[in-house]
């Protein structure tokens, strides 16, 4: 007699596909996001007349800005290919509505920092910084609708939570690159950040796992059970070493802000890696649809 | 017990009249002989690349997976029989896109390479897709795919160039059961409402139904739907698939109220962090 096939399953092979994705693009949620919010920070600091601030977070969300088109560039499988992304504008595409909203961002801030640099008046570069304000945000939590958007297990399961777990991190991730780059005046704003980030971001992620129930497992299993650990560490020790510590020293204050980051780029690489382990057990997808 | 064929079904065949209708397949999974005959002729037809022969061990299946380079993929389930205990059923399944009515590899493809043709298929435009691979973990089914060496995604086309010219699928054209039928969708769904009754009454598979034949379904129905013998989880197909664009808007107000609390949250974080 022939043994029984799992009832449930189709000799264990997965149902739907492993994310096709490469390590680029949680490398991008990470600096996406993480820019997105200093651009905001920018924003905000101008109407609050922090001028050291305004500058030094516009130049950062910058930074993440020329790296961002080139890690999604990398990942694609025809990169000769990227300005099809701009081919159309999709609204039923996560994907469209990121791409138009990175492109849309990254010349906001090359705007406003080219208009600062050759003198143009103040009011054209407080526009162009209030555009990438207002997309930035945009920019941090799309990434989050993109991963919900699918019919992978671990992901879709928690399609509502996603965008506060890296609205959170993104926030948190801000302070913490403001805090390793040095104050500009002192560091309380970067420092609040990184405390009030990491709160929304553990939170909401404690929230999606509880969502999640049995479906949250490569939580804590392999890879991402690893990186989970990571990042819930290292975000957690990042604040509380900022919340203490970096109130006095500087060092203290680096050291903090680069757990931080550490732990947000840790959290963007476990979400992603759990996306694998998701997949390549049929069981979670047809737990999840009976 | 015996399983009648489908021209014995009291509906008869009609013939393809093309242009406008929305064609799509019918795979009748009760008659497939599980002969393979369907991935040869798309193999041949469509000059999709071969892939590395190996031995999987899951009874006489090698191909295992829908993929970039696999259109149709006979499914073999080797079992004992469910009735007696004694003996072996075999459960055989031609899989193939769904072509779904609500199709998420075409809804989150960002370019527009996937579009829905005069046939009311879904097609990737091979010219347009710069493989960016959001299709891939889109698809409910695990269909379409990312082929490694050429980086852009490929999926079964309904065979669209034959369509085109008046000719049926080279799969259903090739299946010596009629197990894959070819023609107007509301004429493959009566067709196989009828075929139902009769393997249930007659053959008593209590388990037979059809997979994708309702346009209530979480995508709207398939173009490409099934009768199956057993739950579709059994042939590796998921049992309850969804794409819906209001759980989209409802992510899109999530990420919104998320947006507005990373911008309060900074707002706050200098206005309070100010001396
Ligand atoms: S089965 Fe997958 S690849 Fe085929 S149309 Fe539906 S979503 Fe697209």
């Amino acid at each position: 007699m022939v043994p029984a096939a799992n009832p449930r399953s189709y000799y264990g092979l997965p149902i739907v596909k492993r994310p096709a994705w490469t390590q680029e693009v949680p490398w991008y949620f990470f600096v996406g996001g993480t820019s997105g919010a200093l651009a905001a920070t920018s924003m905000v600091a101008r109407w609050s007349a922090n001028a050291g601030l305004e500058r030094r977070a516009r130049r950062l969300a910058l930074a993440g800005a020329l790296i961002s088109p080139a890690l999604l560039i990398s990942d694609l499988g025809r990169p000769s290919r990227f300005l099809n992304m701009l081919r159309v504008f999709r609204p039923t595409s996560p994907m469209s509505v990121g791409s138009w909203t990175l492109a849309g961002f990254g010349s906001a801030l090359g705007a406003a920092e080219t208009a600062e640099l050759v003198g143009l008046p103040a009011a054209m570069v407080g526009t162009a910084e209030v555009a990438a304000g207002v997309l930035g945000p945009i920019l941090s939590t799309y990434t989050a609708v993109l991963l919900g958007d699918t019919a992978n297990p671990i992901w879709r399961g928690a399609r509502h939570l996603l965008p506060f777990v890296f609205s959170g991190s993104s926030m948190a991730s801000a302070g913490g690159a403001l805090c390793v780059a040095g104050p500009v005046g002192d560091l309380r704003s970067a420092r609040l950040m990184v405390v009030a980030g990491t709160a929304v971001e553990q939170l909401s992620f404690f929230a999606m796992e509880r969502q999640l129930g049995a479906l949250a497992e490569p939580y804590a299993e392999g890879r991402a059970g690893t990186l989970n650990t990571i990042q819930r560490a290292s975000s957690l020790l990042g604040a509380a070493l900022i919340a203490t510590l970096g109130r006095r020293s500087r060092l203290g204050a680096a050291v903090g802000g680069a757990l931080t980051l550490v732990g947000s780029a840790a959290l963007r690489q476990c979400i992603y890696r759990a996306g694998f382990q998701s997949a390549e057990d049929p069981t979670y997808l047809v737990r999840s649809q009976s | 017990m015996t399983i009648s064929s489908p021209r014995q079904a009291s509906v008869p065949l009609p013939m393809w009249q093309g242009g406008g209708t929305r064609m799509g397949f019918f795979t009748d999974t009760s008659i497939c002989i599980g002969c393979k005959a369907c991935e040869v002729a798309c193999k041949e037809w469509n000059d999709v690349p071969d892939l590395d022969p190996s031995w999987s061990g899951n009874s006489y299946d090698n191909t295992l997976r829908l993929g970039a380079s696999s259109w149709r993929h006979v499914a073999f389930v080797e079992r004992p029989r469910p009735d007696t205990g004694v003996g072996v059923q075999w459960l055989m399944s031609s899989d193939v896109c769904k072509h779904c009515t609500r199709a998420a590899c075409m809804e989150v493809c960002p370019t527009g390479a996937i579009f829905r043709t005069e046939f009311g298929t879904v097609v990737v435009q091979e010219d347009v897709c710069n493989g960016c691979g959001y299709c891939v973990s889109a698809c409910p089914f695990g269909v379409i795919e990312r082929r490694a060496d050429d980086g852009r995604a490929f999926k079964c086309t309904l065979c669209y160039d034959r369509l085109k010219v008046g000719e049926q699928p080279a799969c259903a054209k090739a299946c010596p059961t009629q197990s894959i039928q070819f023609g107007p969708l509301d004429e493959l769904r009566e067709r196989a409402g009828a075929r139902l009754e009769v393997v249930k009454n007659e053959s008593g598979h209590e388990m037979a139904q059809l997979y994708g034949a309702d346009e209530t379904d979480g995508v709207g129905g398939f173009g490409a739907f099934f009768l199956l013998l057993d739950a579709p989880e059994v042939y590796g197909m998921p049992p309850a698939p969804s794409y819906q664009r209001r759980d989209v808007a409802t992510m899109w107000a999530a990420a919104s109220v998320a947006a507005g609390v990373l911008l309060g949250g900074v707002a706050g974080a200098i206005v309070w962090g100010r001396r």
